[in-house]
């Protein structure tokens, strides 16, 4: 019966092959011709596989050499033997050896050594130990932290605030966890070094604008709006930020905020602010480059200092709105995956917030001193002061250069020397040549500090022979 | 009845005379009804994470999230919907297991400040109740330095009544203090190396210093599972990136091979460096890197080796060194040694150590000695006196006590643990102990469960770790007694069978208690 069945199946399938059209048959005879084919040829095979032997392989492993680990330094590499300090880094300092004025620190409060600050901390370690032995997620949030947190977002006015443990990592981790890649950030040519790197880690777009030039920025922001119209619907995903800082540290300029903000409106781009020179010196409470302009806090979408001038501590934080700050409690690579910053520099940071509440005053005396030491330091033969008058750290630069970076960089060297032979501390601003984007000119650093420099003898100091 | 699936046990006791101990190692497979209830468990959620998302949409439910101003609704939206599907409904339900504000030293024992939610976790209001003696099994507090009082504490706040808190300048302007001098060189010595460097954040030495020591044209070579830090570090300096598979020197011999053999792609010229990334003990898998392959494979090749000891520094070896220590090898063989003081000095910052040309280079071109500011000085002295504490050149015996109480602890910890049926991963002998959990809902259940018995525990989920593997992860420390450690064992049994957790299929036979013995170290010490 089995073989009945088949016989009829069989039947079926002849007569299905007669009554098929042509065309069809013959394609499926092509089909299986091909398939044929394919399966007898040689299977096909990349150019390098077939070309070396084992024998081969460890001969050109053996021949390989890789170039040393790090390049050999030169022993007169100017940045090779650091200058010790003995002691605090206080109003007064001792540079290997030598007693001297501080000018070269950024202690624009004078805090470092203000014994309120180091009572609060003192309280701190008797009751916390030193470190936090572990990130903020896990067992690394104190109420320090907290108390922190929440007296930097009162004081600046806003709604939230952030800590990180270390002032460099604070704008290098904010400004990656909302650009990504594909976003376009406008950032400004003479942005301080950190921000190149948040810049790096984002992988978005930069667009540099000249130095505080809006007008060059407008242009940007001009030809970004009619690429946009190109392609509308990319547009409607890109983020667009602009990141400036209050005062440049590379030059002591202050950026043109209510510019900035009226792009922000007619460009739709975010601000994001970094203020680690202005915070705790401009404004008159001290809140920085928006409270000096008199802007809306809240136009600023985020505003990101260090703890480490102004409130002479470690760290840094980041304030604006809920919005924006507590995304960085999960993006942010700084805050997330690193310990929290120790509870002692947290409650000398707080102390020192107390002290600027308390005193509003400071920030007055301070700007009084920055335009007298500007003022002093005008005239003298070859340097030329670069910086605003109320910045408390000011570039001193070689007017004319003698032609090669090594040879300013000893002469200012040589400046500085002079300068600690007569018991006035200043030092060489330092970059990384290799790694800035725009390098700026070799120059001295000087800064101010309230309250506690005298008359200003400092001119005399100034008479140099050539 | 069945016989237990296979499993992945590394058992290398003598490969070719490199392990002078033996080295186990386990990460037990995940049972397949384990793995699909998992997944079936994150189905669940994800559905009703879009039904809640439409009702938000719908404005039925009320969205609690902060909401962008009305002046700037127009511009382009700041985050991605889809991003934040993941911290919307699935994170933002079990979020009060982490970020727990504490108020005391995070020791053996910690007080955690209570907090409430009435809006499902959106916001916490504190209730001013403080949870008193809380057993902390999450701290990286490895040798226990973690403390208010003793010679640490006295020291630190000697250091800060004379030096004040802050530095306010980088190292290479007017920021390096004396101080600091004296703690490189301490370091360099308890390394065993020539020279060392200290930075202020252990984040910020990987990140700033490998660009410095490889540039484009160059190979790293990356672990699997690599911290942050490093492959923020690896993305930064512009090299070529290539990733092995986790702790598996196969993987990494293959990668080394091809790399020489065909050089840089496309224009096969050779590579101008290669650089290995690995770190001393894993911390969310609780692994140690194979030290002694690694070490063979680089000198075949004429790799670099950089190793991360975040972790393992001061809580492995006989006399505490680390990694290195632990295997018996030379530092010398290790030509970038990176670690933090973090966990096992109580303080903060890293360091990198090295020959002396390695350190001058990073003197003159790391990113974080021209840019960044230094150790502030009590963090400084802290690791100073921790430090010479453990080399036991403070007169004591305290550090070589706070060694073996650490092993101690591990040794038993680990072997209580599976003797009770769960899934431990990582090496024996490493004091990060991961206890798989695999279900979503577990997770915030077992964080909480052990909060109410009065012992704070982490846990961790995607995207730390892979989806299906979350895991709860506990530190042990040199503070904890036994006493303290049979209490957590209990509630963690107690906790385990409520919630069902005991998913291990081989049960250790359990060993009569006997007591530690000096062997564990034998082979190794002088």
């Amino acid at each position: 019966m089995a073989t009945a069945a088949e016989q009829w199946v069989l039947v079926e399938m002849v007569q299905a092959l007669y009554e098929a059209p042509a065309y069809h048959l013959i394609l499926e005879g092509i089909l299986i011709l091909w398939i044929i084919r394919l399966l007898f040829s040689k299977t096909y095979k990349l150019q390098e596989r077939s070309d070396l032997t084992v024998k081969e392989k460890e001969e050109l492993i053996e021949e390989w050499q890789p170039e040393p680990l790090v390049p050999p330094v030169p022993k007169d590499h100017p940045a090779l033997n650091y200058n010790i300090v003995s002691g605090p880094p206080s109003h007064s300092i001792v540079v290997n050896g030598k007693k001297c004025v501080n000018f070269a620190s950024f202690n624009f409060l004078g805090l470092l050594d203000n014994p309120r600050v180091k009572a609060a901390a003192l309280a701190s370690l008797k009751k916390y130990g030193v470190g936090t032995c572990g990130p903020r997620g896990f067992y690394g949030t104190f109420d320090v932290h907290l108390d922190l947190e929440d007296r930097l977002a009162r004081f600046m006015k806003t709604e939230e605030a952030i800590i990180y443990s270390y002032g460099f990592a604070t704008i290098a981790s904010a400004i990656p966890a909302y650009s990504k890649r594909g976003d376009i950030v406008f950032a400004d040519r003479a942005a301080c070094f950190a921000i190149q790197k948040g810049l790096q880690a984002s992988r978005s777009d930069i667009k540099l604008f000249k130095h505080n030039d809006m007008a060059d920025l407008e242009r940007l922001l001009k030809e970004q709006e009619i690429e946009d119209q190109k392609n509308p619907r990319k547009a409607r995903v890109t983020r667009r930020f602009i990141v400036a800082e209050g005062l440049y540290v590379n030059t002591g300029a202050i950026c043109p905020l209510p510019e900035l903000v009226k792009l922000k409106y007619k460009y739709k781009a975010r601000i994001f602010l970094e203020e680690s020179l202005s915070f705790g010196v401009l404004g008159e409470h001290g809140r920085g480059v928006t409270e000096h302009f008199g802007i809306n806090i809240d136009d600023i979408d985020l505003i990101s200092a260090n703890m480490e001038n102004s409130l002479a501590s470690i760290g840094g934080f980041c304030c604006g709105r809920s919005f924006v700050i507590d995304h960085q409690r999960l993006s942010g690579q700084g805050y997330c995956f690193s310990a929290s910053l120790p509870p002692l520099l947290a409650a000398a940071a707080i102390e020192a917030l107390n002290i600027m509440e308390e005193n509003p005053g400071l920030f007055a005396v301070l700007k009084e001193k920055c335009k007298r030491i500007h003022k002093a330091l005008q005239g003298i033969s070859g340097l030329k002061v670069v910086g605003e008058s109320f910045s408390p750290a000011l570039h001193l630069q070689l007017e004319e250069s003698t032609g090669s970076r090594e040879k300013d960089i000893k002469l200012l060297q040589e400046i500085v020397n002079q300068c600690m032979s007569r018991s006035i501390a200043l030092t060489q601003a330092r970059y990384l040549e290799k790694e800035e984007k725009c390098l700026p000119p070799p120059r001295n650093t000087h800064t101010a500090i309230s309250q506690i420099i005298s008359q200003t003898p400092n001119s005399k100091c100034f008479v140099f022979q050539r | 009845m069945t016989r237990p699936r296979s499993h992945t046990i590394h058992h290398v006791t003598q490969n070719g005379g490199l392990y002078k101990r033996p080295f186990n190692e386990a990460f037990e497979e995940t049972p397949m009804l384990v793995a699909v209830l998992t997944y079936v468990g994150y189905g669940v959620l994800t559905l009703f994470g879009y039904l809640r998302d439409f009702l938000r949409h719908l404005r039925i439910e009320k969205c609690h999230r902060a909401t962008e101003r009305e002046e700037q609704k127009d511009f382009v939206s700041l985050y991605q919907d889809f991003e934040n599907f993941y911290t919307r409904n699935l994170y933002m339900r079990i979020r009060d297991n982490w970020n727990r504000p504490i108020c005391s030293v995070p020791g053996a024992r910690v007080d955690i400040m209570e907090r409430q939610s009435h809006d499902y976790n959106w916001s916490f209001k504190y209730t001013g109740n403080i949870i008193k003696g809380v057993i902390n099994m999450g701290s990286y507090n490895y040798l226990g330095f973690a403390r208010n009082t003793g010679a640490c504490q006295e020291a630190a706040a000697r250091v800060l009544e004379q030096y004040g808190v802050g530095v306010c300048s980088t190292r290479q302007e007017i920021g390096n203090l004396d101080k600091h001098e004296e703690l490189e060189k301490l370091v360099a010595s308890f390394l065993g190396v020539e020279a060392a460097m200290t930075y202020g954040m252990g984040f910020a030495t990987n990140s700033m210093n490998i660009p410095a020591l490889v540039g484009k044209g160059c190979l790293i070579l990356s672990d699997e599972l690599n911290h942050a830090s490093l492959v923020l570090g690896a993305r930064l300096s512009g090299a070529t990136i290539r990733i092995f598979k986790h702790n598996n020197m196969q993987s990494l011999e293959k990668l080394l091979k091809d790399a020489i053999v065909y050089g840089q792609p496309r224009t096969r010229r050779p590579w101008k460096k290669i650089l290995i990334l690995v770190e001393g003990i894993y911390s969310m898998e609780g692994s140690i890197v194979r030290l002694p392959e690694v070490i063979a494979l680089k000198k075949k090749y004429k790799a670099y080796l950089y190793l991360d000891e975040a972790h393992s520094i001061g809580a492995l070896g006989p006399t505490g060194r680390g990694v290195v220590d632990y295997f018996g090898l030379d530092p010398e063989d290790v030509d970038v040694m990176m670690g933090t003081f973090t966990k096992s000095f109580g303080a903060s910052g890293g360091y990198i150590g090295g020959k002396k040309e390695l350190i001058d280079y990073l003197r003159t071109h790391s990113h974080s000695a021209v840019y960044a500011t230094s150790l502030s000085p009590p963090v400084v002295e802290q690791i100073v006196t921790s430090m010479k504490c453990i080399m036991g050149q403070d007169g004591t015996t305290l550090g070589k006590e706070c060694i073996q109480q650490l092993a101690e602890n591990t040794r038993y910890f680990r072997r209580r643990l599976k003797e009770m049926g769960f899934i431990i991963y990582g090496n024996e002998d490493s004091p990060v102990v991961p206890l798989m959990l695999y279900m979503p809902a577990k997770i915030g259940a077992f964080g909480r469960e052990m909060l109410k018995r009065n012992i704070g525990v982490v846990v961790v989920g995607f995207p730390a770790t892979p989806i299906i593997e979350s895991r709860a992860r506990f530190c042990l420390s040199a503070a904890h007694t036994r006493e303290i450690l049979d209490t957590a064992l209990k509630e963690i049994d107690e906790v385990g069978d409520l919630l069902q957790l005991k998913y291990s299929r081989h049960r250790l036979v359990p060993l009569l208690d006997r007591p530690f013995d000096e062997t564990t170290y034998e082979e190794t010490e002088d």
